[in-house]
């Protein structure tokens, strides 16, 4: 199907009312880094590139307002040099489908909840969210949320927009909480700890004064913990943490380099061989259990976020992976998948009946045409739920 | 009471028998209150302006009972309104008198405190503060710390997203919730978020925090515990001027450092709370700052010093570091204290809660003075610095013809000037009855339906707290709002900061 590509909010009420005249459906899409999670969709695309830009930026206010096509590496170039960052370290999606960084978008970003391995400590895209401009699926601009770091003034229509996947409303503005970025790193590792154990460290170090920001286990056997801030404080905590950690083991500390890619690999899923691959939400005490349920399926995996998310890959579909995550008390959502598992699958978690339901209005309230349902996520639309 | 509510529905007032009748298959007998004097104490919050006995209060003890009650009421087209510890600044919790009142007091569990997932579920009825008590042996707390955190429930801290002097480093309430378990109106019972991180679709529960009541009645909470800083240090600063109070807090972010607390106080709020708490605050300074840093030791003897320095570049002239715990909590005793310090310069006193881009806080400041002059009427600053958000205390005499409507005027002209230099209505405090009608200063109609439908979506009949966060129609010329008359709070033992 054609593409369109508005260069104003006008624009994308037009193209709303343009798809409702002829029928079919819209798919927004920023950079199309995440182009390949769902189900292939019939659907007009709603390309937000051209709706890209700084706005206003004053790094002592701790805002940063852009256009949702902004590619996601300029703002991070943008913030990083006035030694801030976003702090919920979303990454690209590219990689993961063995395609070249750089296509994210802000908004796309925003749209699928990407946080990395910070998320413990810092939060989420939902946290970082401060307000929007948005049209939604009657073809009406609306703002909510604001421009200032604290405001409870109506709902918080920001954390619903996030992580919606474009199914509510096409974001054309945001408005994002930036935060310094913490003056030193230091990452620490202890080898050779199973899951168990693993989550078992990972949990006493969350929990103790060693502040660490962040705690994974890298595919290759490494549980990472790492500290950030300033010096005087990292260098106190560096005598700490391995002293809370005494019991797991010994801790080396790792080569910057070494670090950032066991970061950027844990952070987002990467490095995992097999054609399929999950992101699995568990409570961290969890974790070795999935996994040892899924062990005969021969899985890759690793951790992140002291084990609250689990990143596996497998050959195929046959294991019982949303089985593994419902027993724990968690979903799975497919992210990589072969085409066939696409359109059999869907991406996100099946959800009880009464939360699907409310869901479903939800969406309806938002779009009530089904504009958005492009068929990505496998059959839950429910047209006119009122 | 002078704030236009829906109209009481005359078929739900004539079937008042029934309702009771109905509610005490439910619930326990004594569990409903339907004595006229029994209804007296619930009938408002803490925005005592607005008093309106409900017509019976309900309180279950169960779930299952949350959800009877709701069914009925819905079949049956009656209105509810839930209320926790009824401590809303905004009149989240205002009872209606065709309305059932819902209260969640018996709901007082802590349920479970796992420590290694850093996790407490506890029911809704809870006070924030026995959270932090409850975890406290292991050293642990809840970070959100609003300043009624003695009396507040945690139910209410989900409806109203409280804060806290704490928030710019450990953020709101929604920032540390990882699930409810939440009784819609027709009864359906769901769970929202969980023990893991994120949600499997839409995020529901982060619109459910924050939404003082219009979405769904919270039975049970799943928050975050965090391990207890090792030490925290604050410094008192005394500035020429707001001016430089501002470039002061401006640098230290700038510079990295997002402290604890950081929190301003203008000249008139100083000499009050000096006068009141005698802690040595300086009285020749235009501005002052308390700004609080938590970690471990290192960190914190750190921060102190480049802090004091960045304090020094922009001309402080009072510059005291806490050494001790002691020290540290005489710093915060006059800002603590500041209400009910302002609240001695005259018989009443109106406090407001907009947030600003800090950057224009002089300009709003001076712009405040000025309209200080033009009502006659003298306004005292407290501020949560690092965020933003002013908490303007206007002085009147309730007793002198007019005075109130003027402070009320007055107060709707600093929210409409939080609004126009790009700031919002309400930072912490709630829309409730308080400035729903001025939420068109902040979003238009189309903003607004949008809103409102997410509401339909959960509550098609809208019978879940009416007349709360959307503006009426009809509304009438003269509105109350957080009046304090001779210090007399309507929870004179709960701190308010």
């Amino acid at each position: 199907m054609t593409e369109i590509n508005p260069q104003s909010p006008q624009d994308v009420c037009d193209a709303i009312a343009d798809a409702k005249r002829d029928g079919v459906r819209l798919e927004i899409r920023g950079g199309g880094s995440k182009s390949l999670i769902g189900a292939p969709r019939e659907a007009r695309t709603l390309g937000m590139s051209a709706m890209a830009g700084v706005v206003d930026y004053d790094p002592a206010e701790l805002v940063l307002t852009v256009g949702a096509g902004t590619p996601l590496a300029q703002i991070e170039q943008l913030v990083a040099s006035e030694r801030q960052m976003l702090a919920f370290e979303p990454f690209d999606h590219g990689p993961v489908f063995g395609q070249a960084a750089g296509k994210a978008t802000i908004g796309g970003v925003i749209a699928a909840g990407v946080a990395g391995s910070g998320r413990v400590t810092a939060g989420s895209a939902r946290d970082h969210l401060l307000g929007f401009t948005a049209v939604s699926g009657r073809g009406e601009t609306f703002v909510a949320g604001g421009k200032v770091v604290k405001n409870v003034t109506g709902f918080d229509l920001s954390k619903l927009v996030t992580s919606s996947w474009g199914r509510l409303a096409a974001i054309t503005e945001l408005t994002l909480k930036v935060l310094p970025k913490p003056r030193t790193s230091v990452t620490l590792g202890i080898d050779g700890l199973d899951c168990s154990n693993s989550c078992a460290a990972m949990a006493q170090a969350f929990g103790s004064n060693a502040e660490v920001s962040a705690a994974a286990r890298h595919h290759d056997g490494a549980t990472i913990f790492r500290l950030t801030g300033f010096e005087p404080s990292i260098a106190a905590r560096l005598v700490m943490l391995p002293k809370v950690l005494e019991a797991f083991g010994t801790m080396i500390a790792l080569d910057p380099d070494q670090a950032d890619i066991f970061w950027r690999e844990t952070g987002a899923g990467l490095a995992l061989k097999g054609d399929v691959l999950w992101c699995i939400h568990v409570p961290p005490r969890q974790a070795a259990n999935v996994i040892a349920r899924l062990e005969p399926f021969s899985p890759h995996w690793s951790l992140d976020w002291g084990g609250a998310r689990i990143w596996m890959s497998l050959d195929s579909g046959e294991a019982p992976v949303r089985g593994a995550a419902e027993a724990a008390g968690g979903h799975a959502m497919l992210i990589r998948a072969p085409l066939s598992m696409r359109q059999a699958i869907p991406v996100q978690h099946p959800r009880l009946a009464g939360v699907a339901a409310l869901e479903a209005r939800v969406r309806r309230a938002f779009d009530p045409d089904c504009i958005f349902e492009t068929g990505r996520f496998l059959g839950e639309e429910v047209a006119h739920a009122d | 009471m002078s704030i236009a509510m829906p109209i009481p529905d005359a078929s739900t007032l004539k079937k008042r028998a029934t309702i009771i009748a109905a509610m005490r298959e439910i619930v326990a007998f004594d569990n409903v209150i339907d004595d006229i004097d029994a209804l007296r104490p619930y009938e408002s919050d803490g925005l005592t302006a607005y008093r309106q006995p409900p017509m019976l209060v309900v309180l279950p003890e169960t779930v299952e009972q949350v959800s009877a009650v709701l069914r009925w009421c819905h079949r049956e087209a009656v209105r509810v309104v839930p209320r926790g510890s009824g401590t809303s600044l905004s009149g989240g919790a205002l009872p209606l008198a065709d309305a059932v009142l819902l209260g969640l007091g018996k709901f007082k569990k802590i349920i479970e405190v796992d420590y290694e997932e850093r996790i407490a579920v506890v029911q809704p009825g809870v006070t924030n503060l026995a959270i932090t008590q409850a975890v406290e042996g292991r050293g642990f707390y809840y970070a959100p710390d609003p300043s009624s955190q003695i009396a507040c429930s945690i139910g209410g801290n989900v409806a109203e997203n409280s804060g806290g002097v704490h928030c710019l480093k450990y953020g709101l309430t929604t920032n540390n919730v990882l699930g409810v378990e939440l009784v819609l109106m027709d009864g359906e019972i769901v769970r929202l978020g969980g023990r893991h991180l994120d949600p499997a679709g839409l995020d529901l529960l982060g619109v459910v925090v924050g939404s003082e009541g219009l979405l769904g009645v919270v039975t049970e909470v799943t928050v975050r515990i965090l391990p207890k800083p090792q030490t925290a240090r604050a410094i008192l600063l005394g500035f020429p001027d707001a001016e430089r109070a501002g470039a002061c807090v401006a640098q230290v972010i700038a510079e990295g450092i997002i402290p604890a607390g950081m929190e301003m106080m203008d000249k008139p709020a100083i000499h009050a709370a000096e006068a009141f708490v005698n802690v040595g605050y300086p009285l020749d300074v235009g501005a002052l700052l308390i700004v609080e840093v938590d970690g471990p030791a290192a960190e914190c003897d750190h921060l102190v010093a480049e802090i004091d320095r960045i304090a020094g570049e922009n001309d402080a002239v009072t510059r005291r570091v806490s050494n001790n715990d002691q020290e540290r909590l005489s710093f915060w005793a006059g800002r603590k204290a500041a209400f009910p310090a302002v609240g001695r310069l005259a018989p009443d006193y109106y406090c407001m809660d907009g947030t600003i881009p800090r950057r224009r806080l002089p300009e709003v400041l001076s712009r405040m003075e000025q309209l200080s002059e033009e009502y006659g009427l003298a306004v005292a600053n407290v501020f949560h610095a690092g965020d933003g958000n002013l908490h303007p205390l206007i002085l009147y005499d309730a007793n002198k013809p007019g005075e109130l409507a003027k402070a009320e005027e007055f107060g709707n002209d600093i929210l409409r000037l939080c609004v126009e230099v790009g700031g919002v209505l309400t930072g912490e405090h709630g829309v409730g009855v308080e400035k729903r009608d001025l939420m068109p200063e902040m979003y238009n109609e189309i903003d607004l339906e949008h809103q409102h439908r997410l509401k339909s979506a959960f509550d098609p009949l809208l019978l879940l707290n009416p007349g709360k966060v959307f503006p009426q129609l009809h509304r009438c010329a003269e509105m109350g709002r957080v009046h304090v008359h001779g210090g007399q709070h309507r929870f004179p033992e709960i701190p308010r900061f």
